[in-house]
């Protein structure tokens, strides 16, 4: 054991601790939601996962970036099998710890990785064509500009970089060929000390990067390579067109149509402070709300089959999530810094989420039909109306008198209750 | 055409002593609105021409609280739902069809838990039903025998509860050219009506819904337009008046083509 690899195994520690700390940064943000249950139907919930999470069923409409996608996800999971060996070799002080014990089976192995890596290097650059040069729609929308840009663009041009690496590592180790990289030993210097040194730097540098890439996650919108799993399996299983009966509300219409409530009760918890209708703020948010923004990857789909977004309205789903993340990262943060108390009078509705915004919906289920992770957009829309109508009410001038329709008319329009069965002599 | 359609509250039923099979959820669109009327006619007709016992609620029918829920009045709603359920459990429904997914899901989904649990249909699944059991027959297709049919699949039928084959069904009774649009089932395209979006200016956009999902019927040049909402019927038939092209498109409810087929 050298001096390499004491320092190979104290940056490994460092980034494994560094990535936890984030991690647990996440997780405790998403407990600022509100609890929801979803610990039912578990065969359902696993099958669910493992249907759109680690089977990509939800991908396959949109079979060009599919493929794509196919490609970069089978290389990501597959060639970090090889990682093992680069952590064992990485510490022991050993080169190719598995080559001995595998035999033909190593070659096999490595060449299926090699064809990998290039798979998922060409997939990334087609990636990085389709979001600069070709200028696919829905990665133009406002939302996208700035950080959002960047962070696809920083994330595939690594993504290139690392499989580069790795090809040209096995490329530089004299003792080796392989599938594709031989055909980059050409334009490899043939002197053995030098190659020696290509060989350990991209080593280095391909581990490197992978562990930097690691902690680069918690502040990506690339985190949906984790996050797609626990999202998939809480995901909501009821069917689309059911939005919640708001329980809170439940008790107090129970109380006004039920002749036998006593209405001087006192409440189950007298000291419990009373909670908002709907959310103004993600405090308001289920903790699956939260979560669903974290996995969020920005993909567009969502907004690219939203019927106001196609018309050029202002509501984009994918903004509504990267709203509630920016929000949660903010408030999180403050309160990590002033106590769990500390409120920064800054609001998700009003200052990330406009009242415009949340009107356009038509509640059509396109966003949530529409996510590979099976993210649900449409609650928050929902649930934010009704901070809006029951906490302010405020709403468009001809949704009120909608409401006062239907409780004094029985139907939206200003019709007589009593002709409500005219029809059956008009025929 | 009768002057009078032979159709029993579930009062008039109670009265008589008899219980209907099945209650038919008008909704307000089809109580009120002159055009879903005719769809209600039409559901009518398919109901007695199959001797299906069913009754209506009439004047005891109310609106679902569907567009107050979707607009974000939760209270309206549930005061909606909760005497709604108190009418139909008072009758002891057991199974409902209605004319409206709209209606549909909010029974189907959003009653169970506040007490009211019914078996609940649209009407084109009862369509379906209707013909699986070879009660209504359509000789050659009638009037619709070789056109063009495009089916606009309704958010509330069909993302909201993968209902998407029952419609299609029927449609291939009426021995037409059934053409889908680029955006049809999971992928269809809403009309503009849904979320209450029917009973509101929309917000400031470039174009309206309607006009740009019309656009994906004209593309596959039908001769009828089918649909199965009466929201989406006037989205789709303003639609088509904004192309000017209600001469030569129609748009009709499934129910509708289906009586005019069979001429019941």
């Amino acid at each position: 054991m050298g001096i390499s690899n004491i320092i190979f195994a104290l940056v490994l520690i460092g980034a494994g601790v560094l990535f936890t700390i984030n991690i647990r940064k996440i997780i405790s943000n998403i407990r600022l939601g509100k609890e929801v249950d979803r610990s039912d139907k578990k065969s359902d919930r696993w099958k669910t996962m493992i249907r759109v999470a680690l089977g990509q069923s939800k991908m396959t409409t949109r079979p060009f970036a599919a493929i794509l996608h196919l490609f970069v996800y089978a290389g990501f999971i597959l060639i970090n099998i090889e990682m093992l060996e680069i952590v064992i070799d990485g510490i022991a002080g050993t080169h190719r710890v598995f080559a001995p014990f595998l035999g033909d089976f190593y070659y096999f192995i490595i060449n299926f990785f090699e064809v990998l890596a290039l798979l998922v290097a060409l997939s990334c650059i087609v990636f990085l064509i389709r979001r600069n040069f070709k200028k696919v729609a829905r990665f133009q929308s406002p939302e996208l500009k700035g950080w959002a840009f960047k962070d696809a663009n920083i994330i595939l041009f690594t993504e290139v970089l690392l499989m580069s690496a790795l090809l040209i590592m096995n490329a530089a180790d004299p003792a080796y060929e392989f599938v594709i990289s031989k055909n980059l030993k050409g334009i490899l210097p043939s002197d053995l000390h030098t190659l020696h040194v290509i060989e350990q730097s991209a080593w280095w540098f391909h581990i490197l990067g992978v562990l930097a890439f690691l902690n680069y996650l918690p502040y990506s919108k690339h985190l949906h390579i984790i996050w797609a799993f626990p999202n998939t399996f809480f995901s909501n299983l009821n069917p689309k067109g059911r939005l919640t009966n708001m329980e809170s509300v439940t008790r107090e219409v129970k109380l006004m149509l039920d002749p036998n409530a006593n209405p001087y009760a006192q409440p189950a918890d007298a000291n419990a402070a009373p909670q908002r209708f709907g959310v103004k703020d993600v405090t308001d948010l289920t903790w699956i709300n939260i979560m669903n923004a974290y996995t969020c990857t920005e993909c567009g789909r969502c907004t690219s089959s939203c019927p106001a977004n196609i018309t050029g309205k202002k509501l984009s789903p994918r903004k509504v999530m990267m709203d509630v993340r920016d929000r949660v990262e903010e408030l999180a943060e403050a309160k990590r810094k002033n106590g769990k108390d500390f409120h920064d009078g800054k609001f998700l509705l009003g200052d990330y989420i406009t009242d415009e915004e949340v009107w356009a919906c038509t509640s059509c289920n396109a966003c949530v039909q529409e996510c590979p992770v099976n993210i649900d957009p449409l609650s928050i829309i929902i649930d934010l109306r009704r901070y809006l109508v029951m906490e302010e009410s405020k709403l468009p001038a001809e949704l009120a008198g909608m409401a006062t329709n239907i409780e004094n008319n029985q139907a939206p329009w200003q019709f007589s209750p009593a002709d409500r069965f005219n029809w059956a002599n008009e025929a | 055409m009768s002057a009078h359609l032979n159709v029993k509250t579930m009062a008039q039923c109670l009265a008589a002593g008899e219980t209907p099979e099945i209650l038919f959820w008008v909704g307000c669109a089809g109580s009120f609105d002159d055009r879903a009327k005719k769809i209600t006619n039409a559901i009518v007709k398919i109901l007695n021409h199959c001797n299906i016992k069913f009754a209506v609620l009439g004047t005891e029918e109310s609106c679902t609280g569907d567009p107050a829920k979707r607009a974000g009045n939760e209270f309206l709603f549930q005061m909606q739902a909760m005497m709604n359920i108190q009418v139909l459990n008072g009758y002891e429904v057991k199974k409902i069809v209605t004319g409206c997914p709209h209606c549909f899901n909010t029974l189907k989904n959003e009653y169970p838990e506040l007490g009211g649990n019914y078996e609940v249909m649209h009407h084109t699944q009862l369509l379906e039903q209707l013909f699986k059991e070879g009660k209504i027959q359509i000789k050659g297709g009638g009037e619709f025998k070789g056109k063009k049919i495009t089916f606009h699949d309704p958010c509330y039928l069909g993302r909201a509860n993968e209902v998407y084959e029952a419609p299609r069904e029927v449609l291939q009774k009426l021995d037409s050219e059934l053409v889908e649009m680029k955006r049809c089932k999971s992928k269809g395209l809403c009309c503009g009506a849904g979320g209450a979006q029917m009973f509101k200016e929309a917000e400031h956009g470039n174009k309206e819904i309607n006009v740009e999902r019309t656009e994906d019927a004209l593309e596959v040049k039908p001769n009828y337009i089918a649909t199965g909402c009466p929201f989406c019927n006037t989205m789709m038939t303003d639609g088509v008046k904004n192309f000017n092209k209600e001469n030569e498109i129609k748009v009709l409810d499934i129910a509708e083509m289906i009586v005019q087929a069979a001429d019941l």
